[in-house]
């Protein structure tokens, strides 16, 4: 099991976000996360990398427990690129900076081979030509496939995507959605939380429905999206869909 | 009458003329005081201004207090207690007091301004840092303080400005920039109203050419992205 987590606590204030969610996932799995509002889903993601810090349970990621020590936060950061809903690009660094500086800078490899890998995984997700363009001068479905290359440049092991293509107009979803089906193809672990149906369906091993801070349902795409258990999963997919 | 009138205005020139003279070379006085005391406050206010937003407790208050503490006494004060309070222990020349009175002095307000600019970046800008692995220290480095930068020129500009003005207070403690000398002028010749006029002209010539400096270097220092984002 590449993450672990047992009955995760994660509270803001008297207000608990997350409560005692447990969650295994192996490596190469797909997993996508769905839920309303609220519900805790960034909050969840946000804790598996250290963003926020966990009031019970236990994390495990890749035999590294995340606790008090920064060291193993870091080294957890290290393994899980995070892709946010905002994109959140460095708007003061070209395309081709934002995916070298952290490498340089958080990896410590040379400029010369940071650059080599920033333009293969520019090359990647179809943007080699936008290398030297700045973040504002891109369309939001571009801005986040840079993001998504920035986060794979410091090779983790795992992605986690946070609602990616919901800040996106609807003609720029497709190009975001086809470079993380190509990821799933390739083996990456992803935990994927997006209301996209037709993405889960074609490269999800599993989907689990948060609701209040809870695991309610878990099970393989076809059997939850066609036959949910709960009445909050299905009245929510029916929503959705 | 005419000449009559343009003799006066020839001896009023004359005299401008004089003042002018014995001025211009102190002016290069009052510009280092600028540059040295600026550059002091900027180098002390950015440390003060990062410090400001620690998470560090004893680090915050200490810097909150300092900002306070100096932006509550007049300049006036600072220097009179620097240059007679720590001056006579530490035998400081009225240049290097008034330097080290200034620069302090404007710290705290530089120090609000490098706190104001690091604060209005958006949050996603240090998650994105952090969850690429840097480390506090690198996040600040390489990713919120060259954005905040560029959003701390002009207010920084306008610091810088007052500044300029400000080291005309030095002359009471017998610094002698522009102000002294002026005031060296008209106890010598008594023509007070001409005297001051000068003075206040080559002010105005040189915050007018700091003005045109600050433009410069806000387009040099122009950061991508900066204003066109939404929020
Ligand atoms: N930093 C914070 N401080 C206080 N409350 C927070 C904080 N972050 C999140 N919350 C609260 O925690 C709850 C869960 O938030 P979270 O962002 O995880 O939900 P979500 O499932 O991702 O929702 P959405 O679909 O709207 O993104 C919400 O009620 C939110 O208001
Ligand atoms: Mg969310």
């Amino acid at each position: 099991m590449i993450i672990e987590i047992s009955n995760l606590v994660k509270r803001f204030g008297r207000h608990t976000v997350l409560d005692g969610v447990s969650l295994s996932i192996e490596a190469g799995e797909v997993v996508v996360i769905f839920g309303p509002s609220g519900s805790g889903k960034s909050t969840f993601l946000r804790c598996i990398n250290g963003l926020e810090r966990a009031d019970g349970g236990k994390i495990v990621v890749d035999g590294i427990e995340l606790n008090h020590n920064k060291e193993h936060v870091r080294q957890v950061r290290a393994e899980c690129g995070l892709v946010f809903q905002q994109f959140n690009l460095f708007p003061h660094l070209s395309v081709l900076e934002n995916i070298c500086l952290p490498q340089r800078v958080a990896r410590k490899r040379n400029p010369e081979e940071s650059e080599a890998i920033a333009k293969r995984l520019l090359e990647r997700v179809g943007l080699l030509e936008k290398k030297d363009a700045f973040p504002a001068q891109l369309s939001g479905g571009q801005q986040q496939r840079v993001a998504i290359a920035r986060a794979l440049g410091m090779n983790p092991k795992i992605m986690l995507f946070d609602e990616p293509t919901s800040a996106l107009d609807p003609e720029m979803i497709g190009e975001v959605l086809d470079v993380m089906k190509k990821l799933a193809k390739e083996g990456m672990t992803m935990v994927v939380v997006s209301h996209e149906i037709g993405f889960a369906r074609e490269v999800a091993q599993r989907m689990i429905f948060l609701d209040e801070g809870k695991v309610v349902e878990e099970g393989r795409p076809e059997e939850i999206l066609n036959h949910p258990k709960s009445k909050r999963a299905a009245e929510f997919l029916g929503k959705v869909l | 009458m005419l000449i009559l009138e343009s003799g006066w205005l020839a001896d009023q020139l004359k005299i401008l003329w004089q003042i002018l003279l014995y001025l211009l070379p102190v002016m290069p006085v009052t510009i280092e005081l600028t540059l040295l005391s600026f550059g002091l406050a900027i180098l002390v206010g950015v440390f003060v201004g990062i410090a400001r937003i620690s998470h560090h407790p004893i680090i915050e208050k200490s810097s909150k207090a300092y900002v306070d503490i100096l932006r509550g006494v007049p300049l006036l004060v600072q220097i009179f207690f620097i240059y007679f309070g720590l001056g006579k222990v530490l035998h400081l020349s009225s240049f290097v007091a008034g330097v080290f009175a200034i620069g302090i002095g404007y710290s705290a307000y530089l120090a609000e301004t490098v706190r104001a600019g690091i604060q209005s970046i958006p949050k996603g800008q240090y998650e994105a840092a952090l969850s690429l692995g840097m480390s506090r220290a690198q996040m600040m480095r390489h990713i919120i303080l060259p954005q905040s930068l560029r959003l701390v020129v002009p207010p920084m500009a306008n610091d810088f400005i007052a500044c300029l003005k400000d080291t005309s207070l030095v002359s009471v403690i017998g610094m002698r920039e522009l102000t002294r000398a002026g005031r060296e002028f008209y106890s010598q010749f008594f023509v007070d109203f001409q005297t001051w006029l000068v003075v206040g002209l080559l002010y105005l010539v040189m915050t007018l050419g700091l003005s045109r400096l600050v433009v410069w270097v806000e387009k040099k220092f122009k950061v991508h992205g900066l204003g066109e984002r939404g929020g």
